[in-house]
């Protein structure tokens, strides 16, 4: 077996561990800790498909932005009592989840997926012209997205509490 | 490199497990983690396809850009969302938030 394969069957394992522990894990934090380690191991199996410029965006909004708003609202929100994480009806996400991958496990190894050759590694310059010429409108539009994103976290998160200077503007 | 096999495999149990935390976590913020998870395994199956079945082509790895760049814009949406909900009722537990049931 080639080493980029044992990295391959190395990296998922971790992932998959990690992943396993953000959904059963008895604390918060916990859950948000392994939660960044999963996402920066998809960022190494980025880098082992050879996408290395979509690697190094995963680590940098994953790694940083994303697991940085995490803690954050975590620590925004503390529950008053310690409360318990799961619902009673978890068993039935365990059953469906369980079925789902039963099927998922099915498909996939149903067809052969044709051999296509060695794997090419993609570069930088193609990627960016074909971001700003195939796909130059859905780009525009990804941009669109998260200006209006932006615009809507932050009047929905906006403090309007009464006697804030938002509600009394907002009332006179 | 490994069979695409595999890698379905892979991502397919990453989503499941997205797919139980999402029903079975009370708390919003680990239901905004489990539905991360389920958008990672999407991209690296999306990689994966670009890569290895279709080698030379782009789509797959633009496709997972755009997956990156809605799942910023959703869980930043989505935690302003839980902010609001535990200012109105000091609770983040998504038994709580039961306004809209008949």
């Amino acid at each position: 077996m080639e080493l980029s394969a044992v990295a391959f069957y190395v990296v998922a394992g971790v992932t998959l561990v990690a992943a396993l522990g953000v959904v059963v894990a008895r604390s918060v934090v916990y859950a948000a800790l392994l939660l960044i380690l999963s996402l920066v191991m998809t960022g190494l199996i980025y880098l082992l498909l050879l996408a290395d410029f979509l690697a190094l965006i995963q680590i940098l909004v994953y790694g940083g932005t994303v697991s940085i708003l995490l803690l954050f609202a975590l620590m925004l929100t503390p529950p008053e009592t310690r409360p318990e994480l799961n619902h009673r009806g978890w068993a039935l996400g365990a059953v469906t989840s369980g079925a789902l991958f039963a099927l998922l496990l099915v498909a996939s190894l149903a067809d052969k997926w044709p051999a296509a050759g060695a794997a090419r590694h993609i570069s930088l310059v193609d990627l960016g012209r074909a971001l700003f010429s195939t796909w130059a409108v859905p780009f525009e539009v990804a941009s669109v997205v998260l200006l209006v994103a932006l615009l809507g976290a932050l009047t929905i998160a906006r403090s309007t509490s009464p006697g804030s200077k938002i509600a009394r503007r907002a009332s006179a | 490199m490994v069979p695409i096999e595999h890698i379905m495999v892979f991502t397919g149990a990453l989503f499941c497990l997205g797919v139980y935390g999402v029903m079975a976590r009370r708390n919003a913020v680990l239901v905004l983690m489990a539905i991360e998870l389920m958008l990672n395994a999407v991209a690296i199956n999306l990689v994966a396809f670009g890569t290895l079945v279709y080698p030379g082509q782009i789509n797959g790895m633009v496709f997972a850009i755009f997956v990156v760049t809605i799942a910023a814009a959703e869980l930043g949406l989505g935690l302003a969302i839980v902010l609001r909900v535990y200012r109105m009722r000091s609770s983040i537990n998504v038994d709580d938030i039961d306004l809209m049931r008949w």
